[in-house]
């Protein structure tokens, strides 16, 4: 039982107590697996509840930046709309091609799925909720992260098409691409809180300046930097747009997932959607300071509000990225990760060790020259490399059209 | 029969396994594969020997996988590129007809 | 414990064997990768958290995709694995053969060393220790192993590009 720490309220130590209840009417010796069954069964239930709220809220809030209404026939304001999908897809006929690999492609979306949900196991969700304490916790979430590329490969691999093939080598390229802008944004993180423990770097941002300013990591300019980079290669890596040329209707049907219906489609949509929480998920355990409230005397709000809060701002941002920028080409899209989120973030590494390092500056005209060099070191880099690339793009000559 | 030598059994048996797919296969990637179950098959043996080892080593046996896990990773890069290569000149990847010094 | 030791054993050893012996390259391969992550599961029983997480995640995700990327590169028209040539069983014999000599050798040497005194106490490895370590007393090793990759990226980048003509660069 962990002890109450004085800036609790009852409602903070709510989960707990119902957790200890619920564990309490086992013997003994198998009250960890209870907790830990527990545990499992709440962030999957809890998750599928927002992922059903997530592709509504999506659609409508998606209609509405098109000026469109959005689903609003099924149930008031559309609200039994995600009930109405799943269960379309879950009576459509389950088509598997003649000549398929079946195990490999029943095994794809499975894979997917599952190395999807273990992702979650690492994220603190409030003060006391903590699925997994893990010391190499950061780790352990891009390990699963990686492993989830293999089953793009396996559902492209297995369903005999050779168009389906190339989406998913395609799709390969572009998740292995911004891998590594992803990995190097994080480290800077880890090097700032000196663990790979997500609770003990949501612990090192639990601080104040004047009891109203957070120092969470995004309001550095380091961390501002590398949260950027992070959150591009997270739209990237969850195959959002305006990077989601794998599964765009225009591209070759459905890339991978061409040959897939019913419920393994919605498995791989489940996958994606969960992909894209988690990401989301992590980029606020990172850089926006977890479960920490942003203010000293906002503390009474439970901490897995917070958490909540700050994770819904997150994807509402990415639904408005999706619904306002184009997609990009494929060689564009590699070209950003190679050669302009790559560079930054490696620069950026360099930005934070400085920042470490000169975290003892006293006086304020050394504080003052601190954050100068800081964002120089951020700011430079980032409209060089900015030039560099968009050079000779200039306004569009067309050939046959009059001047 | 100890934890530790059920262990060693285990990597002896992984890396002659690795061996004897590197050998009785023609084709270059899967002779690759071979090679890299062997390197796997050692760093099993680091491990092995570092749980159950004379205390007070410190985390010597984990740091040596590591290293070889780094260049295992660099040689299978280098070796499928090499393949990628060898495919180039010949149109396919059986080991025996890679016999030439000169393409 | 020694259980768990046993099923991962097994589990490993089988899907090695089975990636051997299967025809089909891309089976063979996503076999392998099932062995590799026999192979974390082990380190995870042995308690190396860290090498096991680093261990799915350069092998099972990036060097599986390698070779996955290698094998669809490098496919043949007609069919693929290898086809039967002339000699082809006499080398797989002699090949199983010598694997089994020294598999016969080395189980020898282990089985002979009399097994250890008194139950050791499993070593805990902290990142933080890790770390420390590799930063204190291997510091010119991680520089050389930093070196070794990148020299081994720009290496395989070359190798793999050939000498194919380069066409200009599409417009942004």
């Amino acid at each position: 039982m962990t002890p109450a720490l004085p800036a609790e309220s009852w409602l903070e130590r709510v989960p707990l107590t119902v957790r200890d209840l619920v564990t309490g009417l086992f013997p003994a010796p198998w009250r960890w697996l209870a907790g830990s069954v527990l545990a499992i069964l709440a962030v999957v239930l809890g998750f599928g509840l927002l992922f059903t709220l997530l592709t509504l809220v999506e659609r409508k809030a998606l209609g509405r930046m098109q000026n469109r209404p959005g689903p609003n026939r099924t149930g008031p304001f559309g609200l039994l709309q995600p009930i109405a999908d799943g269960i379309k897809l879950l009576v459509k006929e389950d088509i598997v091609p003649f000549a398929a690999d079946r195990p490999l492609h029943f095994l794809a979306p499975v894979v997917l799925v599952a190395f999807t949900l273990l992702t979650f196991a690492v994220i603190p969700y409030g003060r006391h909720l903590l699925p997994v304490d893990l010391d190499a916790a950061v780790l352990f979430f891009f390990a699963a992260g990686a492993a989830t590329e293999l089953a793009v490969f396996m559902a492209g691999w297995s369903s005999h098409n050779k168009y389906s093939l190339l989406a998913a080598m395609r799709a390969l390229a572009q998740l292995i691409s911004y891998e590594l802008p992803l990995l190097l944004a994080v480290v800077p993180e880890v090097m700032r809180a000196g663990s790979l423990s997500t609770a003990a770097i949501v612990a090192a941002q639990g601080r104040w300046t004047l009891g109203i300013l957070p120092h969470w990591s995004v309001a550095t300019p380091g961390g501002a930097a590398a949260f950027l980079i992070f959150m591009t290669a997270a739209l990237a890596e969850s195959n959002r747009s305006p990077f989601d040329l794998p599964e765009a209707e225009s591209e070759l049907i459905a890339g991978h997932l061409t040959e897939y219906s019913g419920f393994k489609y919605a498995l791989f949509f489940l996958a994606e959607y969960l992909g894209m929480t988690a990401l989301c998920a992590m980029a606020v355990t990172l850089f926006l300071g977890g479960w920490q409230a942003p203010c000293v005397f906002l503390q009474f709000v439970p901490s897995y509000v917070w958490f909540f809060l700050k994770l819904a701002a997150l994807l509402a941002l990415l639904i408005w990225i999706r619904g306002t920028l184009p997609r990009l080409r494929l060689d564009q899209l590699m070209r950003l990760s190679w050669k302009f989120l790559v560079p930054l973030a490696l620069i950026n590494l360099g930005t934070v060790a400085f920042w470490q390092l000169s975290a003892g500056w006293e006086p304020l005209p050394a504080r003052a020259a601190r954050w100068a060099v800081a964002l120089l070191l951020v700011l430079g880099p980032f409209v060089a490399l900015g030039q560099r690339l968009g050079a000779g793009v200039g306004p569009r000559r067309y050939r046959y059209a009059p001047a | 029969m100890s934890a530790l030598t059920l262990c060693l059994l285990f990597s002896s048996a992984l890396f002659a396994v690795g061996l004897a797919g590197a050998l009785c296969r023609g084709n270059a990637i899967l002779v690759l594969l071979g090679i890299e179950l062997m390197l796997n098959a050692a760093n099993l043996n680091f491990i092995a020997f570092w749980r159950y080892g004379p205390p007070g080593a410190g985390a010597t046996g984990p740091v040596f996988v590591l290293f070889a896990i780094a260049v295992a990773a660099a040689e299978a890069a280098v070796g499928l590129a090499l393949v990628i290569a060898v495919y180039r000149h010949q149109r396919n990847i059986r080991l025996a007809e890679a016999v030439r010094l000169k393409g | 414990m020694t259980a768990v030791l046993v099923i991962v054993a097994v589990c490993t050893l089988a899907a090695a064997a089975v990636a051997f012996a299967l025809r089909p390259l891309v089976h063979s391969a996503l076999c392998l990768v099932l062995a590799w992550a026999g192979v974390a599961a082990f380190y995870l029983w042995a308690g190396a958290e860290f090498l096991a997480f680093a261990q799915v995640l350069v092998y099972v995700g990036a060097i599986s995709m390698v070779v996955l990327f290698a094998v669809l590169l490098t496919r043949r028209q007609s069919g693929e694995g290898d086809s039967r040539v002339a000699g082809a069983a006499r080398r797989v014999a002699a090949g199983l053969a010598v694997a089994a000599l020294v598999a016969g050798v080395l189980g020898r040497a282990v089985l002979a060393v009399p097994p250890a005194s008194a139950p050791v106490a499993p070593p805990t490895l902290g990142v933080r220790q890790l770390g420390g370590e590799l930063a204190d007393g291997h510091a010119a090793a991680l520089l050389a192993a930093g070196a070794l990759l990148t020299v081994a990226l720009i290496g395989a980048v070359v190798l793999a590009a050939g000498d194919a003509g380069r066409h200009g660069e599409d417009p942004p």
